[in-house]
């Protein structure tokens, strides 16, 4: 092969015009071995490529063009309105705004708790004692018992939030309600009353948390164990206490798995299915009064751009942290 | 040192003995070890509970008769056993059509994104070539974006389904396959389908952990690259595979949003059960003529029935492939 195909072959698009000239012969095709192999890594991820531009990005346009439009099903009509549907989600809406503010605040407060509460469990099952293995099979039961219509199917039923009516009614019920009797105490106390709502918040979502962090405590687990032991035996013989040692060692090996463990827990909160926004965007789709497809479109916008916004600022965060450890 | 010194502090002596000459130490050692493993043992029975109680109290629930729901004194264990309302939510929920569907979906769909998954998996994990690094990032979009935000859009695509003109050409007008099995099965097979980039990135990591000297040998041995995959990659992958298969063949039987939007042709198990009580409702408004809801105690027993219809199969299908689940995600290494 001449020098100078050897440089168009390298340019960006080759691999295209390579998979191009693949399937339309006659023209040149070029018989080197990483130009084969390229051809065939292309070859190998084309029904991803197919998808992903087919189901993927032309839906993505269209639900672009169709949240700044005035778009009604029954006819598939589809007009320009401008920013219309922004300003509807914004200012019209009574509920947008207010599900969106609480949905991002109790998701900050989850994400946090539950990459707290699955690192200190995939420690606890780290440690060999026995029902380790059970505990383990239990803990990862909730991936399968939390996914899809289970989580909130009690609470978003069409007759109005019954489990919490019951529970309030069991609750008074049974006379003496700790949790609530310490909160009060504690609240007389004088300490700020912010940071504690948060933290009872916390207690109180203690159940959907623990749900939330099946795949977590798996990954964190995996981490902890790639640590060869060898580490854990020389900080010993160097006289390091337990404690030292988890925030020297187990720590900073395992941190790296933080921003994964934290995108994925940001993307599972922001698709779960008892979410109230989610749950309200479905509304408006699937059986709403006003069946107004734009108005879904430019609400999902939103949600998802300030769910990368959140992603983005997380990785930033977290990916900062870590290095510092390295 | 003699084996009288201070190491082998009398081997066969008392504990008491021991703790006097070790100064205490090994009281507070002894200690320490005895109340972390009580701490321990009581946070995991806590947590281990406040899993397990839901499934347990929905499933003492669901024998219960109605009166038996409201009163006071009975807490998990009914006092008039019923299997009424089993029939009842059967029958509201069209059971074995409904499961049935859901099953072979389910199977299907699962067969198709492993398969799928696995092929661009293995593309990214050992080829070179243009633009590798924008198409990765298009998978770790593909995990990021809601589907909810194209959900719209695919409704519009698929009620209009038109390929690049061709079937407006011959048909006429391009065809509504909303309602068939089509639109998902290709989802699926163009690795579009639920939680397919999860599958992508997780059988990538798998394939870039197998060491490359295996490949080499084959291929100077004159094995073909589809050769190779098939018998000298597929054989130890396995396993992996399984799992990502049982993975989405559970999500797949949950799951609400795919199957009410591109799978609303069928009866399937999770919108039935989403709608549980509403369809009673209307049953029983059926039978006396005049609109009722069924009362709160009642919908949140028939809600219970049918969630453990939904979970069973699964928690049995969990426990006997446990260690497929977990084990594969752990040998994923999931570092970057």
């Amino acid at each position: 092969m001449s020098k100078k195909n050897r440089k168009y072959r390298e340019h960006w698009y080759s691999g295209i015009t390579e998979a191009f000239q693949m399937f339309f012969p006659g023209s040149k095709i070029y018989h080197t071995i990483p130009a084969r192999r390229a051809r065939t890594g292309v070859l190998f991820i084309l029904p991803f490529i197919i998808g992903f531009l087919a189901f993927m990005v032309k839906p993505l346009a269209v639900s672009l063009q169709m949240s700044f439009s005035r778009y009604i099903i029954n006819t598939g009509e589809m007009t320009y309105n401008g920013i219309y549907n922004y300003n509807y989600a914004f200012n019209t809406d009574p509920d947008f705004n207010k599900m969106l503010v609480d949905e991002i605040s109790r998701m900050a407060i989850n994400v946090i708790a539950t990459l707290v509460m699955s690192f200190v469990i995939a420690v606890i099952l780290n440690q060999k004692f026995k029902g380790r293995i059970l505990c383990r099979i239990i803990f990862f039961l909730p991936v399968i018992l939390s996914s899809g219509v289970l989580p909130g199917i009690e609470t978003n039923s069409s007759s109005l939030n019954l489990l919490n009516s019951m529970s309030e009614a069991m609750g008074d019920s049974s006379g003496v309600n700790i949790a609530a009797s310490i909160e009060d105490l504690l609240q007389v106390s004088g300490v700020g009353q912010g940071v504690f709502d948060v933290v009872f918040q916390m207690i109180n979502s203690i159940y959907d948390i623990v749900m939330a962090s099946g795949i977590q405590i798996i990954v964190f687990l995996s981490g902890l164990q790639s640590i060869s032991p060898s580490l854990y035996e020389a900080a010993d013989v160097e006289g390091c206490s337990a404690w030292e040692s988890f925030w020297k060692i187990t720590f900073p090996m395992v941190s790296p798995l933080l921003l994964v463990n934290c995108i994925y827990t940001i993307i599972d909160f922001f698709m779960k299915n008892n979410n109230q926004v989610m749950e309200h965007i479905n509304n408006i789709y699937m059986n709403g009064v006003r069946m107004d497809l734009g108005i879904a479109a430019a609400e999902s916008w939103i949600y998802f751009a300030v769910a990368i916004v959140f992603i983005g600022i997380s990785a930033f965060i977290i990916s900062r942290a870590v290095k510092s450890y390295e | 040192m003699s084996k009288d010194n201070t190491i082998f502090i009398g081997k066969n002596k008392s504990f008491k003995e021991r703790n006097r000459r070790s100064g205490g130490y090994l009281m507070k050692r002894r200690i320490k070890e005895i109340s972390i493993s009580v701490i321990r043992a009581l946070l995991m029975f806590g947590l281990c509970f406040m899993i397990i109680s839901p499934m347990i109290s929905r499933l003492s629930m669901s024998l219960m008769d109605e009166k038996d729901l409201y009163d006071t004194t009975i807490v998990l264990l009914p006092r008039n056993i019923t299997l009424d309302n089993f029939t009842a939510v059967a029958r509201a929920t069209s059971l074995p059509t409904s499961m049935l569907n859901t099953l072979w979906i389910s199977i299907l769909s699962s067969i198709c994104q492993v398969v799928a998954c696995t092929l661009v998996a293995y593309g990214f994990a050992r080829f070179e070539f243009p633009l590798k690094k924008f198409w990765f990032a298009c998978v770790i979009a593909l995990i990021i974006i809601p589907p909810q935000t194209i959900q719209s859009a695919l409704y519009r695509t698929f009620t209009r389904f038109d390929l690049f003109g061709l079937i407006t050409l011959f048909n006429g007008q391009p065809l509504n396959i909303r309602k068939s099995l089509w639109p998902y099965l290709m989802m699926c097979l163009t690795c579009m389908g639920l939680k397919d980039g999860l599958y992508i990135y997780m059988l990538r990591q798998y394939f870039k952990n197998v060491p490359e000297s295996l490949e080499e040998a084959a291929y100077v041995d004159g094995c073909g690259t589809m050769h190779t995959f098939l018998k000298i990659m597929m054989p130890d992958a396995v396993p992996i595979i399984a799992s990502c298969f049982l993975f989405s063949f559970v999500w797949q039987w949950t799951d609400l949003f795919y199957s009410r939007n591109f799978l609303s042709g069928y009866k399937l198990y999770a919108p039935e059960l989403s709608s549980i009580t509403d369809r009673i409702a209307d049953e029983l408004s059926k039978m006396a003529g005049t609109p009722v809801t069924p009362s709160a105690g009642r919908s949140l027993q028939l809600i219970s029935i049918g969630v453990l219809f939904c979970c069973i199969p699964l928690i049995i299908l969990y426990c006997f492939t446990q260690r497929t689940f977990v084990e594969s995600l752990a040998m994923t290494g999931s570092k970057e």
